[in-house]
């Protein structure tokens, strides 16, 4: 299955990536690539097999709502490229692209 | 309701913050108000190899809300991530559900004079709430001209429940007295505060117009950040009649996010960028499926409460009360006492009329049996003065009160108390009784006042006005 050169284009740009000519041209192989091979999977007759969402034959993981200790502000700030007080210093929101 | 022919077509998402101790993924506690990124973890902060365990309370919150809502519970429902890039979401994505919720396909009626409202649930889904961010410099923390962003992490990972309803709403008052009720619910369900100005409940609206009678939707545009009910029904008003005048004027309505900013009443584009959204949903492989066991959802069941759509509902058919008062008097557990009023002979206007003013008043929790032996004493002895009621009102949540002891100790309208103030007053502002008794009646109010504050609010303004009134003629 080929995948077109906008369509690289638009999923570079959701994950924010600036790519070269030849990077678009060398991912759109490869992600066509991917696709083709998932794509094996629409040869088959699976019209009475729900969807697989998870690997493991589990359900119903979950935790009690009893509270445990948080991180001192000072260590979770610790990898913060800026602080202001114990805020985490960003660019302004507004300069941000959202998709 | 149709204006000059058009037809409003709303839809509300409504977000609730869950009262769990915990975060949803993490067990963070829960701190509104907390010193800034107090309440953080690695796996809130999304640092690499983390992974999240679901808060099994706020799921049970979940499904109880979707058993009130009378809502399918899902035998299998799913978490996705959903992707967007903000600094506020510091994976990357949103836990979130998808195409299978835990809640779908419920209704809500909302009591109305001419018959019920029902209003249709698409969806209840549990999700995450995201970090709170400052934006410092610019004018009053809005984004635009924001020389920088602070993010608070606390509220990061918050469990959220988000309700999608259908475009059954048609008025502006509809979708205030929809989200009225349903707050009510959700506070008398006990798993949020639903507090507007806190954040704890917010909404945003889908509007769209249409000419009466046409059946296809038209473009609709969304409202955000409306923090009261009144702005919601303003924005909502607001929309409409922009939206009624560009198709007036042969325009055409574009998909648009608008801000309404109460202050001035007008709606503002809310991002300069505009482009569809393009979420990559994708089931969450850090999660695996949710299936309430059966047992689950009947002992859930069973927990829901009587809701406060019947008892609004009794209040405006048996009692004639207006929507508004409904829903005031229809909380618990002015429901009852109301009853008791009513049982106790009053008349339907005066209770309502007692209970909102002193209710409104004060912010305690009514201790049932001290309030009802309150209100059979106030019920013979309505000259008691409005203060004095409130202060007992607000007494009556303490352990140990007596309504007839309290009231005899504070209230001061036996006129051997009262006189001699009066007289006091009156020796101590000879120039003024001189005024006042040349003509200059307008100082009534003056003399009032002395004595309010003398007795500290104690005594009745009805008495002490006619004793005042008798005593400056001589």
């Amino acid at each position: 299955m080929a995948i077109s050169r906008d369509d690289v284009l638009h999923v570079a740009k959701l994950a924010r990536l600036a790519l070269t000519e030849d990077e678009v041209a060398r991912l759109g192989e490869q992600l066509g690539a991917i696709l083709e091979a998932v794509g094996k999977v629409s040869e088959l007759e699976l019209d009475d097999v729900p969807p697989t969402s998870h690997p493991l034959d589990l359900v119903n993981v979950w935790g009690e709502d009893e509270p445990r200790p948080s991180l001192p502000a000072d260590d979770a700030l610790a990898n913060a490229p800026e602080r202001d007080g114990d805020f985490f210093r960003v660019p302004p929101a507004a300069a941000v692209e959202t998709p | 309701m149709t204006t000059n022919g058009w037809e409003p077509v709303v839809g509300l998402e409504i977000h609730v913050h869950l009262k769990t101790r915990t975060k949803m993924f993490c067990r963070c506690e829960l701190a509104y108000g907390a010193p800034e990124n107090s309440r953080t973890c690695p796996v809130c902060l999304a640092h690499p190899g983390t992974l999240p365990v679901p808060n099994r309370a706020a799921i049970e919150a979940t499904i109880k809300l979707g058993l009130a809502l009378g809502c399918r519970i899902a035998p299998r429902a799913l978490f996705h991530r959903k992707h967007y890039f903000y600094p506020d979401l510091p994976k990357g994505y949103q836990i979130s559900q998808y195409d299978v919720p835990l809640c779908s396909d419920g209704r809500f009626a909302v009591p109305a004079p001419g018959g019920d409202r029902e209003i249709e649930i698409v969806r209840a889904h549990l999700e995450e709430d995201a970090a709170k961010t400052v934006h410092v410099g610019g004018e009053s923390g809005r984004i635009g001209g924001a020389a920088h962003s602070n993010v608070d992490f606390n509220r990061g990972g918050t469990p959220l429940v988000e309700i999608v309803t259908r475009p059954d709403l048609h008025s502006p008052e509809d979708a205030r007295a929809f989200l009225q009720l349903l707050r009510q619910t959700i506070v008398e369900l006990g798993i949020s505060d639903a507090e507007m100005e806190k954040g704890t409940l917010r909404a945003d609206a889908n509007i769209s117009v249409r000419r009466a009678g046409e059946r296809a939707l038209r473009t609709r545009t969304e409202l955000k950040n409306m923090n009261s009910f009144s702005f919601i029904a303003r924005g909502i008003e607001a929309e409409v009649a922009r939206q009624v005048a560009v198709w007036e004027s042969g325009g055409e309505v574009t998909q648009q996010t608008f801000d309404y900013d109460a202050a001035t009443g007008k709606l503002r584009p809310h991002r300069t960028k505009e482009e569809a959204e393009d979420y990559r949903y994708l089931p969450e492989p850090d999660l695996v499926p949710v299936e309430p066991p059966a047992e689950l959802v009947e002992r859930l069941r069973a927990e829901v409460p009587e809701l406060p759509s019947s008892r609004v509902r009794l209040l405006m058919d048996a009692h004639g009360r207006s929507y508004e008062s409904a829903l005031f008097i229809g909380r618990l557990p002015f429901a009852d006492l109301f009853r008791e009023m009513i049982k106790a002979g009053w008349h339907a206007d005066d209770a309502e009329h007692a209970l909102m003013n002193t209710f409104s008043a004060i912010d305690v929790r009514p201790e049932l049996e001290n309030l009802a032996e309150l209100y059979r004493v106030y019920a013979v002895r309505h000259e008691l003065p409005r203060p004095v009621v409130i202060e007992a009102t607000s007494a009556s949540s303490r352990a140990g009160f007596s309504a007839e002891p309290y009231l005899a100790q504070r209230a001061v309208a036996d006129l051997s108390e009262l006189d001699p103030v009066i007289d006091r007053i009156l020796a101590a502002n000879e120039p003024q009784v001189a005024q006042y008794r040349a003509g200059k009646e307008g100082l009534l109010g003056f003399f009032v006042g002395q004595v309010m504050r003398e007795t500290q609010g104690k005594a009745s303004p009805q008495v002490v006005n006619e004793r005042l009134r008798e005593k400056l003629k001589s």
